[in-house]
C-alpha cells in the first residue's frame, strides 16, 4: 500500500484547484523538498513539495484537471522497496489503514474520518451559490453581461480609474510585485509602473497617513488594508483625519481618499482577523462606508469611491473574492453611493443585509418560498449615508424585517435599522424587528465553535417564521 | 516676529476674558523658528503643516489675523468658519495644510504631501513641524522610514520647546539629541539654535537645498522655548519662574532680532513706529473677533461631505 498525495489546502478559504502541471512522473523517485506539482488557487500558482520520500508508483489526477477538491487523492507514492498498488478509484471511500500514514496510529474504529473533506467549519456556511437576483435599475435595459470574480470586478474598476485619471494611485502592503495578498490588483503594476503601484513597508498607522495626505494635497489615492482588522492600527488616520478635516476646515481641506480590502470573517483565522468594521466606521459623520455584496456592485461602486471627492472606507469579503458574478459589459458601470437595492422581491417579509449577509439572505429567501413565504431582499450595499428610504417602502409592502449581518449584535448596522423601523415605520411593523447576527464573542478558531459563532441560512428561516407568526 | 508675539498675548486676554474657549496654545518665544523657516520658503509652491500650536505659525505665512482671531472666537468670519477653533485651522490658498490636534499625525499627513509634491513634480517641499512630545509617537519613524525610502522631498522640524505639556524632554527621551532620531532611517539631522531667527533661516536654506537636491529628507531640530504654560490652562508647575525669567533674558528672539537692526543703523524710533504699527493690527483683530457674528445654526449641517448622495 502507498502513501496518498492529497491535494493541499494551500489558504484558509481554498476548496478547489486546478492541478496545473507535474513536475514529476510516474516511477520517478522523489525525496522530502522535491517538487512534484504545480497548483493553481484562485489567488495564486503554488508550488506542491514533497513530504516523504519514495517512488512515484501512479498519477491519479492528471495535469491541467481543473476544480481538485482539496483532499482528493492526486498521486500514490510507494515507500521504500515497495511494490505499488493503487485501489480502484471507487474503493477509495474506505481504504485500509495506510501503515505509512500518521492516522495508522490512531485507533482503527471510525476510519471514515480520514477520507472525509476538512471539518465542516462555520465559513462555509456563509459561502452560498450565487442567487438569481433582481436587476439593478441603475442598469440600462438591454445591457449584455459577463461572468466576473469579485476580485476581477475590483480589479477592474481600479484600473479603469487609474487610466481615466492620472491622480489616482494604489498604496499598500504587497499590491505592486507580489501581486496583492488576495491578488485584487494583480496586473496593475504591470500596466501603470511602479510610480502608481506602491509596495508600502508593514506600516499601516504612517501609510494610512500618507495617503490621507496625498489626498490633502490634491491626488486621489487608494490605500488596501491587507484586512481591516489590520487598519485598527490606522484608525486615528481614518477618522480624526480623513473624515473630520473638511469639517474642521469650514470647508478647505478636500480628502479624496478610499481606504479598501477585506473586512469580516475569513475561514478559521479566529478572532483577531476576523471582525465586520462596518458599524465603527458607518458611525463616523464624514465618512462613506460601502459594503458590496457582489461583482457588479463592487465594481460599480468602487468606482463611484474612488471619483468620489469624499474619503471612502470600501469593505471587501475574502469569502466572496473568488464567487463569479454576472457585471454589465458598460463602458463606464458607475453606480450611485447611498443606494441599496431590492435583490429579490417579495411580499412576506423584508430581509434587510449586506455584503457576506447578502448569500445567506438569498439563501433563506429560497427556502422560505419552499414553505411559501415570499421574502423580499435588500442589500444596502452602502452603509453610510443609509438608504433608509429603500428599507421604510419594503416594511410598508411586507409589515416584516429581519436584519441579517455577518458581524456583532451591539451597537450593529441591525441595531440602526431596527432604531429607524421604530423610529420611522411603527405603524407599519406588524411584528418586533428580528437581528440574525454572529454571536457576541470573539470568533473561535474550532471548526465547531466557528460554525456556532457565525450566521447561517437557517437562523435567518426560524427568525422569518417568527416575525410571520409562523 | 512681533506680530506673532503681540497677537498671541492678546489671544491670552481674549481667554482670560472668556472670548476664547476650549485649549488654546501659545507661540510666544518660539517665534523664531516658524518666522526663521518661512522665510526661506516659496509661497505657493512649499506645503507646510503642523500641529495644534498654529496661530504662530499661520501668522508667519501671510494669512489674515483677522481670519485667525476671528477663529479663536468661534466666529463665522473665522478661517475655519468657526468649526475648527485654535487647533484646527488651514489656509489652502497659503498651502497650509493645518493645524492637527492629534499629536504626530501631522507628520504622516506631511509625508503624504511630500509624496504629493513627487507624484506631481511640481518642485515643492512639505515643511512638517511637530514637537519634541510628538518626536515619541510611533507613526513619526513609520513615516521617516518611507520618507527616506522613496526620497520624498519633506523636512521635519521638531520645535523642541523642552516640555512634553509637563514632561521634559529628559524625562521622556532615551535619545534627547532629538536630531539623531532620523539616523537609522539615515536622514541626517541639524541642530539648530531655534532663538536665533537668522540661523534658522540658514539652516533652512541647507535643508531646502538637501530635499531639493533629490536626497530625500532631512531632519532639524529647533532648540526652542515657550513662555508660556502648555495651553491655556496649564499653570505649568514643572519648571521654576527663575528658569524661564531667565530664557527671556538672555534668549529672547526678538529682542536679539532688535539688537541686529540697531547694530545695522535701524533707529530705535522706527522699530517703535513698527510696534505701534502691529499693536493696531492686533487690536484691530481682536476687535473684529469680538463683533463678528456667530456661525448661522444652518453651518452646523455644512461641510461633513462635499457631495450629497
Amino acid at each position: 500500500m502507498g502513501i496518498e498525495i492529497k491535494m493541499p489546502a494551500l489558504s484558509p478559504t481554498m476548496e478547489e484547484g486546478t492541478l496545473a502541471k507535474w513536475m514529476v512522473k510516474e516511477g520517478d523517485s522523489v525525496k522530502s523538498g522535491d517538487l512534484l506539482a504545480e497548483i493553481e488557487t484562485d489567488k495564486a500558482t503554488m508550488e506542491f513539495e514533497a513530504v516523504d520520500e519514495g517512488v512515484i508508483g501512479q498519477i491519479v489526477i492528471p495535469a491541467g484537471t481543473e476544480n481538485v477538491k482539496v483532499g482528493a487523492v492526486i498521486a500514490v507514492m510507494a515507500g521504500e522497496g515497495e511494490a505499488v498498488s493503487v485501489p480502484p478509484p471507487s474503493a477509495q471511500a474506505a481504504p485500509a489503514p495506510a501503515p505509512a500514514q500518521v492516522e495508522s496510529a490512531l485507533p482503527a474504529a471510525p476510519e471514515a474520518a480520514p477520507e472525509k473533506a476538512p471539518a465542516e467549519t462555520g465559513t462555509d456556511q456563509l459561502v452560498t451559490e450565487a442567487k438569481a437576483a433582481a436587476s439593478d435599475p441603475a442598469v440600462p435595459a438591454g445591457t449584455s453581461y459577463t461572468k466576473l470574480t469579485v476580485r476581477e470586478a475590483l480589479r477592474d474598476a481600479m484600473a479603469e480609474e487609474m487610466r481615466a485619471d492620472e491622480r489616482v494611485f494604489v498604496m499598500g502592503e504587497e499590491v505592486a510585485e507580489y501581486q496583492g495578498a488576495y491578488k485584487v490588483t494583480q496586473g496593475l503594476l504591470q500596466e501603470f509602473g511602479p510610480k502608481r503601484v506602491i509596495d508600502t513597508p508593514i506600516t499601516e498607522h504612517g501609510f494610512a497617513g500618507v495617503g490621507v495626505g496625498a489626498a490633502m494635497g490634491g491626488l486621489k489615492p487608494v490605500i488596501e488594508f491587507m484586512t481591516f482588522n489590520f487598519a485598527m492600527q490606522a484608525i486615528d488616520q481614518i477618522i480624526n483625519s480623513a473624515a473630520k478635516t473638511n469639517y474642521m476646515s469650514g470647508g478647505q481641506m478636500r480628502c479624496p481618499v478610499v481606504f479598501r480590502g477585506p473586512n469580516g470573517a475569513a475561514s478559521r483565522v479566529a478572532a483577531q482577523h476576523s471582525q465586520n468594521y462596518g458599524p465603527w466606521y458607518a458611525s463616523v459623520p464624514g465618512l462613506i462606508v460601502i459594503a458590496p455584496y457582489d461583482a457588479a456592485d463592487a465594481k460599480g461602486l468602487l468606482k463611484a469611491a474612488i471619483r468620489s471627492t469624499d474619503p471612502v472606507v470600501f469593505l471587501e469579503n475574502e469569502l466572496v473574492y473568488g464567487r463569479s458574478f454576472d457585471v454589465p459589459v458598460l463602458d463606464d458601470h458607475v453606480l450611485p453611493i447611498g443606494k441599496a437595492r431590492i435583490v429579490r422581491e417579495g411580499a412576506d417579509v423584508t430581509l434587510v443585509s449586506y455584503s457576506i449577509g447578502v448569500g445567506i439572505a438569498l439563501e433563506a429567501a429560497e427556502a422560505l418560498a419552499g414553505e411559501g413565504i415570499s421574502a423580499e431582499v435588500i442589500d444596502l450595499r452602502t452603509l453610510r449615508p443609509l438608504d433608509t428610504e429603500t428599507v421604510l417602502a419594503s416594511l410598508k409592502k411586507t409589515n416584516r424585517v429581519v436584519v441579517v449581518e455577518e458581524g456583532w449584535p451591539v451597537c450593529s448596522i441591525a441595531s440602526e435599522i431596527m432604531a429607524v423601523c421604530m423610529e420611522q415605520g411603527f405603524d407599519d411593523l406588524d411584528a418586533p424587528v428580528q437581528r440574525v447576527t454572529n454571536e457576541d464573542v470573539p470568533l473561535p478558531y474550532a471548526a465547531n465553535l466557528e460554525k456556532a459563532a457565525l450566521i447561517d441560512a437557517g437562523r435567518v428561516v426560524a427568525a422569518a417564521k417568527k416575525v410571520c407568526y409562523r | 516676529m512681533v506680530l506673532i508675539r503681540r497677537f498671541e498675548e492678546k489671544a491670552g486676554q481674549l481667554y482670560g476674558l472668556g472670548l476664547i474657549g476650549g485649549f488654546c496654545h501659545l507661540y510666544i518665544g518660539q517665534e523664531a523658528v516658524a518666522v526663521g523657516i518661512q522665510s526661506a520658503l516659496t509661497p505657493g509652491k512649499d506645503s507646510v503643516i503642523t500641529g495644534y500650536r498654529d496661530h504662530g505659525h499661520m501668522l508667519a505665512y501671510g494669512i489674515d489675523p483677522n481670519l485667525i482671531m476671528a477663529e479663536l472666537t468661534g466666529r463665522a468670519a473665522g478661517i475655519s468658519k468657526g468649526k475648527g477653533g485654535s487647533m484646527h485651522m488651514f489656509s489652502v490658498e497659503h498651502k497650509f495644510f493645518g493645524g492637527h490636534g492629534i499629536v504626530g499625525a501631522q507628520v504622516s499627513l506631511g509625508t503624504g504631501l511630500g509624496f504629493a509634491h513627487k507624484y506631481k513634480g511640481d518642485g515643492g517641499v512639505c515643511v512638517a513641524y511637530f514637537g519634541d512630545g510628538a518626536s515619541n509617537q510611533g507613526q513619526v519613524y513609520e513615516s521617516f522610514n518611507m520618507a527616506e525610502l522613496w526620497k520624498l522631498p519633506i523636512i521635519f522640524v521638531i520645535e523642541n520647546n523642552q516640555y512634553a505639556m509637563g514632561t521634559s524632554v529628559n524625562r521622556s527621551s532615551a535619545e534627547d539629541k532629538l536630531f539623531r532620531r532620523g539616523e537609522s532611517f539615515r536622514i541626517p539631522g541639524l541642530q539648530v539654535n531655534g532663538m536665533d531667527v537668522l540661523a534658522v533661516r540658514g539652516a533652512t536654506e541647507e535643508a531646502l537645498k538637501w530635499v531639493q537636491g533629490g536626497n530625500g529628507p532631512i531632519l532639524l531640530e529647533m532648540k526652542t522655548y515657550r513662555y508660556r504654560g502648555h495651553s491655556m490652562s496649564d499653570p505649568a508647575k514643572y519648571r521654576s519662574r527663575e528658569e524661564v525669567q531667565e530664557m527671556r533674558e538672555k534668549s529672547d528672539p526678538i529682542e536679539s532680532v532688535k539688537r541686529h537692526l540697531a547694530a545695522a543703523g535701524v533707529s530705535e524710533d522706527e522699530i517703535k513706529t513698527i510696534d505701534q504699527s502691529i499693536r493696531k493690527i492686533v487690536n484691530d483683530s481682536a476687535d473684529f473677533a469680538e463683533t463678528a457674528p456667530e456661525p448661522a445654526p444652518s453651518e452646523l449641517y455644512t461641510d461633513v461631505l462635499v457631495e450629497t448622495y
